[in-house]
């Protein structure tokens, strides 16, 4: 079975990214790391090939650095990269994305595709669907567990109410949440192997994409800080704290 | 003349809530406002959509919509788009909603903005990031329609005492589009009124250091009565709670007239979610936790030793 999944190098990931003066978040120069986000889908990537056997390939468009991103998830255990990178991708926007990473993903043999639910930096969660859509296959988004059973997907796919079960064929893509897998660290000798796989790096010209397809249709026009309410009173938990808790329910009408 | 599209959400009870806050918003910026409903139900609520500015309601009842994932809505929604030239579609941000705006995208090739929490005009919407910290205007181009998620709770749902043509859809839903099949339904929700609704919300973090905690919360939630347990991320993913308790960016957006924060940090993530909030309280050992700069009332302690204490006293001032 083949798998591809779909990682992001996001910068800070623990913090809060900064914007550059063109209002786009500053990618370069900072430290940035494999999306958490996406390392469940990695895992659950790993543990599907260590359960059916077959190869697991990590796609990714990002700056240079976004290798850092590959090379981490090739020591958890993936087989090969593919590492889209091109000057005329900055401030790419989530269409333009999207065409890259299914034209990268359309190189080579899939049976399913994985992508985190959404990226931590970006978090519009929209993505892997256009890229489903762009491949022309079924999707199941949001799941906590994702299984191949007599060579279909099966999810868990959670919902408001709960979660319900999906069934279907592949090739198919799958986005899964932190329920999914425990991603595992890297082992020293998963990092030494990490440095021998391949790692393609292409241009969009490789991918026959014309820049056209390339225009960004979001423009931030202005950034300004919300208002926000100023903090209130921060108390010790003496014996009053409970009265002044109540006291507030109390105001509200709701006791 | 501007043409604004909302695509209602079919649920169990009717339109989802969030599809009338966006026709609310609708009639604002257009004057031509229709909505989408698509799978079982639809053509009832056509009732609601009208009532709140829909013109017209494009209903299909037809289960094929809620048998399989996004695919057939999509594919709908996409002849629809081409046929009457709609300038904006409007989502709710729901998974479905989500899954359907992502694969009509790729088709229409018109921009897609997520996380909205307003929409200016035909080709400006805002948004906040970093947990609500800064507001940023965008501005859309390229090809109609421009697509929109809105975070529900974005504005009120006003009715405009209108009644809305129906018009029935018929697409016919290729079959290579019937592909991921909802093959079973589990509901896991708790008692009592829902997150989104109930008037006060007690939520709980990590810091409530073990699942079997949580039992506090729901102690605390019966003896105040009208109140939800929801919960962060953190623990949802670690399985303490289904995901229905999730309140943040990825979860609910609730706007209780109080939420309590019980063992939270405060991630921007979760703020997002719940900082329309009237009142908030927060529990907390952290004196530099982020949950505090938003609170009206921070107590400094550990919750486990607090929230019993609050039972009893609460327990204590009722009759
Ligand atoms: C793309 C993306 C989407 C996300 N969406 C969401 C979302 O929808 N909702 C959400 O909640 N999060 C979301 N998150 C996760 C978010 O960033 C945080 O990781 C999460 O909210 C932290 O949960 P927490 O506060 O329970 O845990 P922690 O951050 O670990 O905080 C635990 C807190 O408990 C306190 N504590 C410990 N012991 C005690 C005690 N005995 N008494 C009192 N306090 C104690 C600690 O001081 C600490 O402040 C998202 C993250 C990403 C990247
Ligand atoms: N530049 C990228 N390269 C590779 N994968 C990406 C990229 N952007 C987003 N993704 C994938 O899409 C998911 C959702 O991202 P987003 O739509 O940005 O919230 C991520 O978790 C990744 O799996």
């Amino acid at each position: 079975m083949n798998l591809v999944v779909l990682v992001k190098y996001v910068p800070e990931p623990q913090g809060i990214p900064t914007l550059g003066e063109d209002f786009l978040v500053v990618r370069e120069g900072v430290e940035g790391a494999l999306d958490p986000g996406d390392e469940y889908a990695v895992e659950a990537a790993l543990q599907l090939v260590e359960a059916h056997g077959g190869d697991v390939a990590l796609v990714s468009m990002g700056p240079e650095g976004a290798m850092a991103a590959l090379r981490r998830g090739l020591s958890m255990g993936a087989d090969r990269g593919v590492l889209v990178t091109d000057p005329v991708l900055r401030g790419a926007d989530i269409l333009v994305t999207a065409r890259v990473l299914a034209a990268a993903v359309r190189r080579g043999d899939y049976d399913l595709v994985l992508a985190g639910v959404e990226s931590t930096d970006g978090s519009t969660g929209t993505l892997p669907m256009t890229v489903a859509e762009l491949l022309e296959i079924p999707s199941a988004t949001f799941a906590r567990k994702v299984e191949v059973i007599d060579g279909s997907l099966r999810a868990e796919r959670q919902t408001e109410a709960g979660y319900d079960v999906v069934e279907s064929p592949l090739p198919a893509l799958a986005t899964v949440t932190g329920s999914a897998a425990e991603p595992r660290y890297p082992t020293l000798k998963g990092i030494m192997q990490s440095k021998q796989k391949p790692v393609e790096q292409l241009s969009v010209a490789d991918l026959g994409l014309s820049t056209e397809d390339m225009e960004s249709s979001q423009q931030v026009a202005s950034v300004k800080a919300a208002t926000v309410k100023g903090p209130g009173e921060v108390i010790e938990a003496g014996d009053e704290a409970a009265s002044r808790i109540a006291d507030i329910l109390a105001d509200a009408k709701v006791i | 003349m501007a043409k604004v599209w909302v695509y209602a959400e079919v649920g169990p009870d009717g339109p989802h809530p969030a599809s009338l806050e966006l026709l609310t918003k609708a009639r604002s910026i257009a004057d031509t406002v229709e909505a989408v409903a698509l799978g079982p139900g639809a053509t009832q609520t056509a009732v609601a959509l009208g009532d709140h500015g829909a013109q017209t309601v494009f209903a299909s009842d037809d289960p094929v919509y809620a048998e399989y994932l996004a695919q057939p809505a999509a594919h709908a929604l996409v002849g629809l788009i081409e046929e009457h030239r709609p300038n904006m579609v409007l989502f709710a941000t729901t998974y479905d909603s989500r899954d359907v705006a992502g694969r009509v995208q790729a088709r229409t090739g018109s921009t897609l903005m997520s996380n909205a929490t307003d929409v200016l005009s035909l080709d400006r919407v805002q948004t906040q990031i970093f947990g609500g910290a800064t507001v940023v205007d965008v501005e859309l181009s390229g090809p109609d329609p421009k697509l929109v998620l809105v975070r529900p709770k974005s504005f009120p749902a006003e009715p405009a005492g209108g009644t809305a043509d129906v018009v029935e859809v018929n697409a016919e839903i290729p079959e290579d589009r019937k592909r991921a099949r909802r093959a079973e339904r589990h509901e896991e929700a708790a008692a009592g009124p829902k997150l989104e609704e109930a008037r006060v919300v007690i939520a709980g973090g990590r810091g409530l250091q073990d699942p079997a905690n949580f039992a506090i919360l729901e102690e605390l939630a019966s003896a105040i009565g009208s109140a939800a347990v929801g919960a962060t991320r953190a623990v949802v993913d670690a399985g303490w709670v289904p995901y229905s308790y999730q309140v943040g960016q990825t979860g609910k957006t609730v706007k209780p007239d109080v939420y309590i924060a019980v063992g939270i940090s405060g991630a921007t993530q979760h703020l997002v979610g719940m900082k329309g909030s009237k009142r908030i309280v927060a529990i907390n050992k952290d004196p530099d936790a982020p949950i505090f700069k938003l609170a009206d009332l921070g107590v400094v302690g550990d919750a486990l030793k607090v929230v019993p204490k609050l039972i009893e006293e609460i327990k204590a001032r009722k009759p």
